[in-house]
């Protein structure tokens, strides 16, 4: 069998990012390293102040200095760390060779500008079509996402769009320079059902056409199980567990995993019994020196509140930031 | 026996013994007005004549998707808003006849949850005086007996007593929902409108506030009325779930049949939409996408509300309103096709 190496397009190592803030400081990305590999959907799910849309705002440098400050990490796109070049050179990146697309598609589009006019904003800075290339192109992209009579859908302005639609401007907007990584921030989350699964299905459809990698940033466990190739569960600013789809649903290996995925109903399932994560997330104020879970989790030791566990590898891609081997409910140190 | 939108007199009625509430051809019109005389050029058909009732002790479980009439209809049975037509019996008692004083003395027994515990609460008084202030509104209790009902209703609640002299900033979004329920349940109400109780809460703290829900009603008695967007929780939740869609209920039954076996298109593209936590079923599962957004409540399409983005739409849906009709005992649907294979989109909505 031939394994040829698929290229990683994305390496972020111990990203750390805080804000300084009235009520002191807030440690909302507490040393983040993953990766990302050419064409591989990654979903990233954690609760709010999880740190998970920091992080991605973060390599992009799109959180505010000051009050947000990266204290540490690296990001390498291919030869580039995101978090060291100059702004001219990131600025080319940003909307080109890394797409975004946020939550909330009415405050992420110029409500006094036309669709169109945004569209082909994005292409003129970004690719060398001529001008009068642009328009066409920026039909096709709104053909591509869905939209049906794109020349007139173009002329409009976001406000005359539901949300349905201006999620797929974004879309478009976003796909309109061939990026390399789609990052899509809970895009989703404002839209009704009916409406998510159109979305989902041009997402899904435009991967394969287009085989984008996308890191795709969410709270429900649902939305990407049927997406996403492997996801990072998030928790206080940190990575807490990170596993191959599958696995991570059959068989998670944090507690805050196990904990999430027996507190979700499932519309498969009658009678099912909720079960409760007590307490509340971690406020932030301090770095973690012991596990963030470790008050509300049911399996806390004496070792859980001395040090915080790093993330360990447990071999088939799977790794978990835990003291306790909930398979063979033991004490798991010094792996 | 056709409930059209001229409001025929004529209203089937899924009918129970044990109703305690009863809803008949509700609508609520809210009006367009226009130009420097303010004139009525139109009208959002929020609700537009629906008819059910609730059982005492059961939750009614109301879906729908946003702009579907779901918060209107709670409003309208609450009389937080007065019902354009139609009526709501509590009891038998017509709540829409009933003002002032008489109005006034039925409201102790019927209360609401909101949405947003962040909104829904002011966020000048202390939990002590949020809890109290229906005690005292309503002559409950004074004094030594208002602190110790207080002081149960915290427990009840899973709060601590020392909570009681906060405010409201000094409680994270689960924790002020509870203060809500408290507030909600410290009349000893007998129906409670539960409005979106979870959606603006973290995933891992919502259960934690379903789980208390449920507690209550069996200890309390409570009937509730549940409305979310949340399809599975409702299935947890609910004894019974009706479907909303532009201000018309299109399927109603209980839980266990509406979820295997939806007879309406529009219920089984709604299931079919939601995603399940489980990549092996998100895999093999078969989905009706819908085309389309849900059509303006100020400019509904004639006949059958979903008639533009049904898949199964023939040309009688465009025409006639579908009667709101009892399929089998218990069994509600408002689709001219519901029996036939026509209205069947999809084997399996999981």
């Amino acid at each position: 069998m031939t394994t040829t190496e698929i290229k990683t397009v994305l390496d972020v190592q111990d990203l750390k990012t805080q804000f300084d803030t009235q009520d002191g400081m807030v440690h909302a990305v507490n040393g983040v390293s993953f990766h990302l590999k050419r064409g591989e959907f990654l979903g990233v799910v954690g609760e709010s102040g999880s740190g998970k849309s920091v992080t991605m705002m973060s390599l992009l440098r799109l959180i505010p200095m000051p009050p947000g400050e990266i204290v540490s990490g690296q990001a390498y796109f291919g030869d580039d760390d995101l978090l060291s070049i100059d702004l001219e050179k990131l600025r080319t990146i940003r909307g080109g060779r890394v797409g975004f697309i946020f939550q909330d598609p009415m405050t992420s589009l110029n409500p006094v500008l036309t669709v169109g006019y945004q569209i082909i904003e994005s292409l003129r800075l970004h690719t060398k079509l001529a001008e009068k290339e642009r328009r066409p192109r920026a039909k096709q992209l709104l053909d591509l996402v869905g939209i049906p009579d794109a020349e007139t859908r173009l002329k409009n302005f976001p406000h005359e769009l539901s949300g349905g639609m201006r999620q797929r401007v974004m879309i478009a907007m976003a796909l309109a320079c061939d990026p390399e990584i789609l990052i899509a921030d809970e895009p989703t989350t404002a839209l009704d059902v009916t409406i998510q699964a159109q979305i989902i299905a041009i997402v899904r459809d435009l991967r394969e056409k287009l085989g984008t990698a996308v890191i795709w940033i969410t709270h429900d466990l649902g939305v990407i199980a049927g997406l996403a190739d492997r996801v990072v569960v998030m928790y206080g600013g940190q990575i807490v567990e990170e596993a191959p789809v599958a696995k991570l649903y059959s068989n998670p290996q944090h507690p805050y995993t196990e904990g999430l995925l027996g507190s979700l109903p499932r519309l498969d399932q009658k009678g099912q019994e909720l079960i409760n994560i007590k307490g509340t997330p971690p406020n932030l104020y301090e770095f973690p020196t012991f596990c963030s879970f470790a008050p509300r989790c049911p399996y806390v030791m004496d070792k859980c509140w001395e040090e915080n566990p790093p993330l360990m590898d447990l071999g088939e891609g799977r790794k978990t930031r835990c003291w306790w081997d909930l398979d063979n409910e033991r004490p798991r140190y010094g792996s | 026996m056709a409930v059209d939108t001229a409001g025929a007199p004529a209203v089937p009625v899924p009918s129970s013994d044990e109703a305690l509430l009863s809803v008949r051809n509700l609508k609520k019109h809210f009006p367009i007005m226009k130009g420097v005389f303010r004139r009525q050029v139109g009208a959002v058909r929020a609700v537009d004549g629906i008819s059910f009732d609730i059982r005492r002790g059961e939750t009614l479980g109301l879906v729908g998707e946003s702009g579907s009439g779901k918060s209107t209809t709670g409003r309208v049975i609450l009389q937080l808003e007065n019902a354009t037509e139609g009526k709501v019996l509590f009891e038998g008692v017509e709540l829409t006849e009933t003002t002032g004083n008489k109005l006034r003395a039925m409201r102790p027994r019927m209360q609401m949850i909101f949405q947003d515990p962040h909104a829904s609460l002011n966020p000048r008084m202390n939990v002590a005086s949020i809890i109290g202030e229906p005690l005292s509104e309503h002559n409950k209790a004074k004094g030594p007996d208002r602190k110790k009902r207080i002081e149960e209703l915290l427990s009840l609640v899973g709060l601590e007593p020392k909570h009681a002299n906060r405010y409201p900033h000094e409680f994270s979004g689960g924790q002020r929902q509870r203060i809500g329920i408290a507030r909600a349940i410290a009349l000893n109400p007998d129906f409670i409108v539960a409005d979106e109780p979870i959606a603006a809460l973290d995933v891992s703290i919502q259960a934690q506030v379903v789980n208390l829900l449920e507690d209550l009603q069996h200890v309390l008695g409570l009937t509730y009325l549940f409305i979310s967007h949340d399809l599975s929780m409702v299935r947890h939740i609910a004894d019974r779930v009706a479907v909303m869609y532009l201000g018309k209920i299109m399927e109603m039954t209980d839980v266990d049949r509406l979820y295997n076996n939806p007879k309406h298109p529009y219920t089984q593209a709604l299931l079919s939409a939601v995603p399940v936590p489980d990549p092996e079923i998100e895999a093999s599962r078969e989905r009706v996408i819908l085309e389309g957004d849900i059509p303006s409540p100020a400019n509904p399409p004639p006949g059958c509300p979903f008639n533009t983005r049904c898949p199964a739409a023939q040309e009688r849906c465009v025409t006639e309103v579908p009667e709101w009709r009892e399929l089998e005992p218990g069994w509600w649907v408002a689709c001219h096709f519901a029996e036939t294979e026509s209205a069947v989109l999809i084997d399996s909505v999981i």
